[in-house]
Parts: C-alpha cells; structure tokens; sequence
C-alpha cells in the first residue's frame, strides 16, 4: 500500500554520493530504498559513454572503469561548481582528463567526446530516475536531491542543474546530515542535542542539532567538501604503486588499467579492514603477482592524519553551536567511511558518547531525503527541517575587504538588504561581486557571482537609490533582486556566476539531453525495422528458387521485384517508419507467394504419403 | 493540506512574533512563538500553493528567521529597538575610548605592541588585562539588564540612550578582549 499523494505527483529521494548514489521513497511505513535493475540498492557514480555514445552507469560502468579507464569517470562530485584552479590537488590524484577549453566550466574528456561535471552527474540521476521508474511503472520527474552540508552555493547550483540536465524538478536540495538525522527516527525523543557525523566517499560533514517536537532545527554545521574515503583510497594507492614498482621494477602510475585494478584492491583491502585484524592487497596483472598484508595497527597509523582533519571541524562546530560536548545527547554516523573502527573510536572519544550505528551508513541519507520529500509532498506532517547556511555572504568593498551580510549558520531562508548608488554622474550601471567565506578579504574568500544593475537613470552621482535583496533559500542558495527605490520599480539585474553554467548553458544541455534521447530512440527503431528488413529480404530471396515462384504471374513477379528494390532503398534511412512502410509493401506483394509456397509445401506433403 | 492562504505577514520583529516590545524577554517563550510560526510559515508547507503564496511563505520565513536571531541575543535585540526609536547604532561609535578606560587601554596597547615586536615578559600583564577586561564585560551586562527593565517599565528615551552608551562601551571592551585573546593564542 503506497501513500496517495493527493493527485500529486510522486516525489522520490536521491542521495547523489561521490562514490554510490540511491533513490528511496516514502510508504506508509517509512522510507524505502528503490533497487536497481540488477537488484543492487546502490549505483555506483562512475559513467562510461561507449563509442557509439551509449552510456553505461553504475556497477557495469565500473567494469569498464578497468578496462576502458579513459572511456570512463568516478568521484565527478568532487569537480562540482570548481573552477579550474580550484582543482589542480584534484588532477594529481584523479584520473580526471581535461579537455581543452577548461577555463570557464570544467569539461571532461571521455573518449572522442566532452562533458561538464553536472551532465555526468546528470547521467547517474537519470539511472536512479529510470530505476524508479521501472520500479513504480510510471513516469517520475520530481525529486529531493541531497547535497554535502557543506558545499557552497555554485556546488548547491551544479547540483541543481545536474537535475535539471536529468529531466527532474528538483524541488528542494537538502543538506545529507540533516536527511540522515530524518531517517533516524530521532525525534522519537521529544527534545534533545543531536551531533551528526558523516564521512563520505569525498566529503566531510558536521551538524549539530535541536529537536524539539517534531522541528530539526540545525543549530551549526562544518565540515570539509574534499575530504573521505577517496583520500584514504589515494593514500593507499600510493603506497601500492611504491611496492609494485620496487617488485616488479615497472611503474604502474601510467598504465591506467593497471592503477584502476590496483585501486580497486587497496579499496576491498580498506573495506575488509573495517572487520579483521589483518587482510591482503592482491593485484594479479599481466602475469604477475603482487600481495601485501596490511594490518589494522599499521592502516590506523596511516590514516590517522585523515580522521584528524574532521576533529577540528567537529570542535568549531560544537563552538558555533553554543553547547558544550556534555549537553549533545546522542552522535550519529553517516557515510561508508564511518565503518572503520578507527573513524568510530575517534568520534567516541571526542563526543564521549557510543555513536549511533545502527542504521545502513550507505542508505541512511537516502532515506533521509525519501522523508524530506514526504514532508515536501504533504504526506509526512509532523517533522519539519530548519537548516544553516554552512558559509558566510559578503560583498566586495573598498579596498578588496568583504562586508559581510548574513552570517554563517544562519537559518534559511533568510535575507539582508544593502542600498547601492552611483559614484560618478550619468552611471548607468552597478556591479555588486559577493563572495562567500568567513575570511576578511576578498582574495580570501571565494566568489560567487557578480551582479549588475542595468539600465540606472541617469543622474548626478549619489542620487541613485538602489534597493538590493540577498536572500539564501531553503536550498541554501542565493537569489538577487533588486528595486530602484527612486523609479519606484524591480531593478534589472544580470547574473554573470563565478563558476559553473549559465542558465543559458544549463537549457541548452537539456535541449541536448532530450535531442539525445530522441535520436537514440529513433536510432534504435531504425536498427530494428532493418533486423525486420533482413529477415523478409532473406526469405524472398529463398523462395524466388522455388517452384512456387513460377507459379505466379509476370505482374505478380513484378510487384515482388519493385517492392524489394524499394526497401532495399530505404534500407539506411534513419526513419524507422520509412523501412516499415516498405516491409509492409513487400510483405503485400509477397502474398500471393506465400500461399503457394504453402501449397505446394501441402502437395508435397501428400505426395510424400502416397510414397 | 493547508486551507488558510497565506497573507503578508508584518514587517517589525516584535509584531511579527506577536510579542509586545521589551528588552527583558523569555527566550523559552521567544522560541515556542518562533516553532509555532515557523511550522506554518515555512516554504516546505506551502510547495504545492499558488505563486504568489509560496513568494509570502519564502519572504514570511526569511524574516521570521531574522526576526529569532535578533531578538534572541540581548546586544541585537537592544540594537534593533534602538534602531526602531530612531538612534543612530553605528560601527564607528564603538572606536571612541570611554574616558574612564583612557589610561589602561593605552597601558594594554604598549603591551600589545612588545608581544607581537618578540618581548613574552609582557604576557603575564596580558593574562591579566584579559581577565579585568572580561570582568568588566560582564560588569556592563549586569548594568545592561537594569537598564533593560528600566526601559520596559518607563519607555524614556532616557533610558535608551544610556543604553546606547553601555551598548558602546560593551562593544569597545569585547573589541579588546577579542584582540587580546587572538593576540595570546593566535591558534584559536
């Protein structure tokens, strides 16, 4: 028994990870993961695009990640609304290959072909869109998307194109600690202090909490958007490639099957690690063989440096949010990295309190999301979330310093208003830079976007009075709006964002993504019409040497012979209905045929008994 | 499903959480008007209204967010009031020097400057200075708080522009504190 949703449409939950992505959605009983087609809960967010442009996803995609690495891309979260110098520590640890024309909007190269970083994100919603669809055997085009607490407002955007790009209305973006602490269950306590640690594939999140009956009210959150089980995996990787070179005497870093294969180890290593003592990294390649043994005590010490970069966020955020270590009642864990005991036993000692492990780490944000879409949708009542903008909003002053107008964990929405005006006479236009970040100048922290007030009045210098409202939505992003308080009237304002696509961009992409779609359909009709054509074509072919063939007339002949010809023209068209258009004539002309095949087949038959 | 519809809300922070003007106020009470309101002004109630009413609900909850975090902190609560009865609640005011503090602020600053130029004999006297500053910080609350009831009960402008002062004063020795504190521990 599903919820009815009012005759609204069905809103599913998507946790879009660095290393796995899920869907979920809400029953009566509570949210539920949606599997795939080959049965798995979690998709794997690697895409391959194969040289004929088919695109694989998910566990497949990570096959091909072997065999065809440079067909093929993981970790893409990590590159969301970056820049290109943003990510240069990125491109020596990743796989990632740039194509030329990275400067503005990063594009990856995957074969002969290029995408941005929200289209290969936009590739895996798509899987987890038709999961759910073939799941509900209807059509899904609204959806909860969970993000990093900590990503800023371009990593906010990218995700939210990516979306778009998929053919969703994504109807909120929230923060995945906030989602988890949703699937917990946690207000079953009427109030209290809740902490929520997620170590993910690729980042690092802190939230703390106010529950109070039925309302999350965020109180602060921190965190790290590049950090997780990725680093771990590198730093691994790195001390396997050190070994095989000194064993083998051969440099693997180059080959790129063999540094896949290899990654691949360290990981099952890592994660077999969580359980055992000791375990082996394995890789046979090529005809040789390497192992390794790697003991818990040594992995501990090795990534202890790792686990110590979350403990600094963990004390600025309790700091932030006014408590103290004693007053947080209960610690949850999010994220597959939060398996590793070590993980645990720091998050321990820091909150002194057992975490809560209870629920799936992989599943917990997707169900989280599945709730928040409850909530969304009207099923789901008594909860509501009340989230922090996780970074500070300034505009750029004199003098490059920041003047900051909404303050980090604020709750959103909310909103400042600045006044603007002119500083020479006749100025027509005003150009706003915001930055986001808590340092002091402008170089320090990272820029948003630049806003331009178009078309002021003409007038002496200062008398302009414009009315500027910055207001971060329930998404935790930023929207603009401006009034000319003189005129009396909206002023325009031009959006040109630092980072990331324009709106324009982003259109343009799912105009694409549909023609896309269109033409691989319509290609693969006509691909099917020509099997059709094939198998008629072969079978007039056989029957012209039989002897019913002569048994028909010239102009019956005729007609046969006009009808193959006219299909074996269309035979390439790309228009399906153009190949069976002409199957259909031939299969007409054919008919006579056809019967005395058949009967001669019957006389045949009858002769056969009289022998 | 909601059958109210959604009008604009008042702009002022104590109308729009129905509570009268004081400085003095409850913060359990503060924040059960502020759940209440919330969960009905919230966009996540209203994502399958009208236009227009999901524009009030977005604008509605932005500034009842506003409207929470300033009155529930005393400093920015006091700062608005001030701000609606028409005082000027400037940055710059804080930069002038109480008069009384003239001669241990100057006595600070010199110690500052041999810290940071390499001399740690100094520390010590910082210690202390830190310590007096964040006593006389909690000095100023105490006053604050008298002046706030001052204000509740008799509404003088009086009262307001003798909290304005000790605002000023409370301003200028957390600048000292803070500076003091970064000074000795740049770490944190």
């Amino acid at each position: 028994m599903e919820i009815d949703f009012g005759g609204g449409e069905r809103v599913i939950g998507i946790d879009l990870g660095t290393t796995n992505s899920l869907a979920a959605y809400m029953d009566l009983t509570g949210p539920k993961i949606i599997p795939g087609a080959d049965g798995d809960k979690l998709v794997p967010s690697v895409v391959s695009i194969q040289p004929t442009g088919a695109v694989v996803v998910g566990n497949a995609a990570r096959e091909l990640l072997i065999t065809q690495p440079e067909r093929s891309v993981y970790s893409v979260k990590r590159l969301m609304g970056r820049g290109l110098e943003d990510v240069q520590e990125e491109l020596k640890l990743f796989p990632f290959r740039l194509a030329p024309g990275s400067e503005s909007v990063l594009q990856l190269q995957l074969g002969d072909r290029t995408y941005t970083p929200p289209e290969i994100s936009a590739l895996v919603l798509k899987q987890l869109k038709e999961n759910a669809e073939n799941y509900f055997g209807e059509t899904v085009k609204k959806a909860v998307i969970t993000v990093p607490a900590y990503f800023n407002d371009a990593q906010r955007q990218a995700t939210k194109d990516a979306g778009r790009i998929a053919g969703l209305e994504v109807l909120r973006l929230v923060n995945e600690p906030t989602a988890a602490s949703l699937a917990y269950g946690l207000d079953k306590r009427e109030t209290g202090i809740v902490a929520v640690y997620d170590l993910g594939g690729g980042t690092f999140d802190i939230s703390i909490l106010k529950l109070h009956d039925g309302i999350f009210e965020v109180l602060a959150t921190n965190g790290d958007t590049h950090l997780g089980g990725d680093d771990i995996d590198n730093l691994l990787l790195r001390i396997a490639l050190e070994d095989v070179q000194s064993e083998w005497g051969q440099d693997l870093s180059g080959d790129s099957e063999g540094v896949q294969r290899l990654r691949r180890a360290v990981i099952q290593a890592k994660e077999r690690l969580s359980f055992v003592p000791f375990t082996n990294i394995e890789l046979s390649y090529r005809g040789k063989q390497y192992q390794r043994e790697l003991q818990r005590e040594l992995f501990d010490k090795l990534i202890t440096p790792i686990v110590d970069r979350t403990l600094g966020p963990c004390r600025a955020c309790i700091k932030d949010a006014g408590v103290s270590v004693e007053q947080i009642d209960e610690v949850v864990m999010v994220g597959g990295s939060t398996r590793i005991p070590l993980v645990r036993s720091a998050v321990e000692n820091l909150f002194r309190a057992v975490p809560h492990t209870e629920l799936n780490p992989d599943e917990v944000v997707a169900l989280g999301a599945a709730v928040q879409a409850g909530i969304l949708s009207g099923a789901v009542q008594d909860k509501l979330l009340l989230d922090v903008t996780p970074l500070s909003l300034g505009i750029e002053t004199m003098g490059g310093l920041v003047s900051k107008l909404i303050h980090r964990n604020s709750t959103i929405p909310a909103s400042a208003t600045e006044s603007f005006t002119t500083a020479v006479d006749g100025q027509r236009n005003v150009l706003i830079h915001v930055v986001q970040g808590e340092r002091e100048l402008v170089k320090d922290c990272r820029s948003l976007a630049r806003f331009d007030l178009k078309d002021i009045d003409p007038m002496p210098a200062g008398l302009a009075r414009i009315e500027v409202r910055f207001l971060i939505d329930a998404n935790g992003i930023l929207n603009v709006t401006a009034r000319d308080l003189r005129a009396g009237r909206e002023q325009s304002v031009e959006v040109k964002p630092s980072y990331g696509l324009t709106d324009e961009q982003v259109e343009k992409m799912i105009q694409e993504s549909f023609e896309k779609a269109e033409q691989d359909l319509s290609e693969r009709q006509a691909r099917e019409a020509r099997v059709e054509a094939d198998t008629i074509l072969a079978a007039v072919e056989k029957a012209r040497r039989h002897d019913a063939f002569f048994e028909l007339s010239d102009e019956e002949r005729a007609a046969i012979d006009k009808a193959t010809n006219e299909l074996l023209l269309v035979y390439h068209a790309d228009d399906h209905h153009l190949i069976r258009n002409k199957i259909e004539q031939l299969n007409e002309a054919t008919t006579k045929l056809a019967e005395n095949r058949m009967n001669t087949a019957v006389r045949g038959a009858l002769k056969g008994t009289k022998i | 499903m909601h059958c109210e519809t959604l009008q604009q809300p008042p702009r002022e922070y104590y109308g729009l959480l129905g509570l009268e003007r004081r400085l003095n106020l409850s913060n359990q009470e503060l924040q059960q008007r502020f759940y209440d309101l919330t969960r009905r002004l919230h966009p996540d109630r209203f994502m399958r209204s009208s236009e227009r009413e999901r524009q009030y609900s977005l604008d509605g909850s932005s500034l009842l967010n506003d409207a929470y975090r300033t009155l529930r902190d005393p400093v920015k609560r006091a700062m608005y009031v001030l701000g609606q009865e028409g005082f000027e609640v400037g940055e710059q005011r804080s930069k002038d020097v109480p008069p009384e503090l003239l001669e241990e602020v100057f006595e600070l600053n010199m110690a500052l400057e041999e810290i940071r130029t390499g001399d740690d004999s100094v520390r010590g006297q910082l210690e202390k200075a830190e310590h007096n500053f964040t006593n006389l910080l909690s000095e100023v609350d105490g006053q604050l708080e008298g002046l706030f009831s001052q204000y509740d009960e008799g509404r003088s402008r009086d009262t307001l522009t003798q909290i304005r002062a000790a605002l000023n004063r409370r301003k200028y020795i957390q600048n000292l504190v803070d500076e003091v504190h970064k000074t000795l521990s740049p770490s944190s």
